[in-house]
């Protein structure tokens, strides 16, 4: 294998090199990492490469593993249709306060 | 490159921008241009992390009041030429922006805005809704009363903007500070003399607070009272598609705003009159929520119904930094000389952004008196005789 394709996110092609030359670049925050590469915005949501990605990062830093916190978790865990979340019916929260807009 | 700094700051600077968002980075950007040297920039997280990073990257001059179609409109042609300013990619698209209504009420106003528009050289027009179609294919059109359209109108990606913007800024000797919060503004005898931050002190005679929804806390450090409040907004991206929507589509009647990124997604959000608005950075919650998601998809699917089987991928929100009038707060504040606003965008500081930088650091560095920023002064909310912007949507 050619050690130039080492895949680091599978869903959107990114790979280790190309992570690597980010970080070179100033993108030295795992946010920034993420919205510049596209790693772990693809279909698994980062499900495969999030853990990774963070470890890569800390090795970048030449810090220990586990000082790199993996990005923010979106919702949902699963994409899912408009369909299937039109379908569903949330009220707003109790608690909120009655609103005036400005 | 982006030599961010987290190191030491400076002693000295002959200005701070505290934020490190568009707003921040192009005020900075401009300072710098017109020669002010050792500009510094403070950002508490990371670049774009707060509001425009959050935001959905739309930029349209369809507005109801002069200055903010004026400041929209000369932002629109800093964005066509933004790539070759600053010599980055910044994804900026010209898709235009379809403003819809179902509520026959807001015709007359939507109307005004067009003459008022037009008469300020924007090329919006009023479209019946049969005629969205020409625009938007697949729009259900069967609940529209009418819509205006401006083909100027456009979106950007926030974060390449704020990537863009850092690096012109360094090539001109800006430095950025990042994980860098300030801590307090410092004055002597109505002068800023600089700010505390929790790398150390800058001694600095101006300083321009750019921190969007903190501005708020910021300008308190200084003893200066905002009125803005902060709301979370939620927004949300789906799986990529092939290239089917050219503009931003949004609604008077429901608050939702939807267009295609240049990866294909399509990115949008929807307001929700039932969120708590803030006015303590102790109290922003921008976790997601399910409600968001549902809102948005009902809202959706009414507007373009094709898309019930597009997937979301994921959703997060920010915060609006709300004035009275939902217009900004820009200029300085009697007796604190070398203290400048530039907040209070209301949800719009990524496309007015641009202009107001360039206007905000040419009336700073040169001392010219400047209209739109007189009429946009913290002093408006004195007198009481504001005019609102009747098209805020979102």
């Amino acid at each position: 294998m050619s050690k130039g394709k080492i895949f680091l996110c599978r869903c959107e092609d990114v790979t280790l090199h190309e992570f690597r030359a980010a970080y070179r670049e100033g993108f030295t925050e795992i946010e920034s990492l993420k919205r510049y590469t596209g790693v772990s915005t693809g279909f698994c949501q980062g499900k495969g490469c999030l853990a990774e990605s963070a470890l890569e990062l800390a090795r970048l830093r030449g810090a220990e593993p586990g000082t790199v916190r993996p990005t923010n978790i979106r919702p949902p865990a699963e994409p899912l249709t408009f369909g299937q979340l039109a379908a569903l019916d949330v009220p707003a929260p109790a608690a909120a306060p009655a609103q005036e807009k400005p | 490159m982006i030599p961010l700094s987290t190191g030491p700051v400076p002693a000295t600077a002959e200005a701070v921008v505290i934020g490190g968002g568009v707003n921040g980075l192009c005020a900075a950007y401009e300072l710098a241009k017109l020669g002010l040297k050792r500009v510094v920039v403070l950002e508490k997280n990371y670049i774009g992390s707060g509001s425009t990073g959050r935001c959905g990257g739309g930029i349209r001059a369809q507005w109801t009041t002069t200055e903010n179609i004026r400041l929209a409109q000369e932002s629109v042609r800093m964005y066509e030429n933004m790539a070759t300013e600053l010599g980055y990619q910044v994804f900026f698209r010209q898709g235009g922006y379809l403003m819809v209504t179902e509520e026959e009420k807001h015709l007359a106003a939507m109307r005004d805005a067009v003459a008022l528009q037009n008469s300020c050289g924007v090329p919006t027009e009023f479209l019946q809704p049969q005629e969205c179609r020409r625009i938007v294919p697949d729009l259900d059109v069967s609940r529209l009363a009418g819509a205006t359209f401006c083909p100027e109108d456009g979106t950007a990606y926030p974060f390449a903007v704020t990537w863009g913007y850092a690096r012109a800024c360094l090539r001109l000797g800006v430095s950025i500070f990042i994980r860098t919060g300030v801590t307090a503004i410092v004055s002597d005898g109505g002068r800023i003399t600089g700010v505390q931050t929790d790398r150390g002190p800058i001694a600095a005679p101006v300083v321009v607070n750019c921190a969007g929804p903190w501005s708020r806390h910021m300008a308190a450090m200084v003893g200066v009272a905002l009125p803005n409040r902060q709301e979370r907004h939620e927004i949300m991206v789906s799986e990529s598609l092939k290239p089917f929507l050219e503009p931003m589509v949004i609604s008077i009647t429901n608050g939702i705003y939807f267009s295609q990124s240049m990866r294909g997604e399509i990115v949008g959000g929807i307001g929700d009159p039932a969120e708590p608005h803030w006015t303590d950075p102790g109290q922003f919650d921008t976790r997601s929520q399910l409600r968001f998601a549902v809102r948005f998809a009902k809202a959706l699917l009414a507007y373009y119904p094709r898309a019930a089987g597009v997937r979301m991928m994921r959703q997060w929100a920010g915060m609006y930094d709300v004035t009275p009038d939902h217009r900004p707060i820009l200029g300085g504040v009697p007796g604190l000389e070398g203290y400048w606003h530039i907040c209070g965008f209301s949800g719009h500081g990524f496309m007015l952004g641009p202009m107001t930088g360039k206007r905000m650091a040419k009336h700073i560095v040169s001392g010219e008196p400047d209209d739109i920023i007189s009429s946009l002064s913290l002093s408006r909310f004195d007198s009481g005789e504001t005019v609102a912007d009747a098209f805020v949507v979102g």
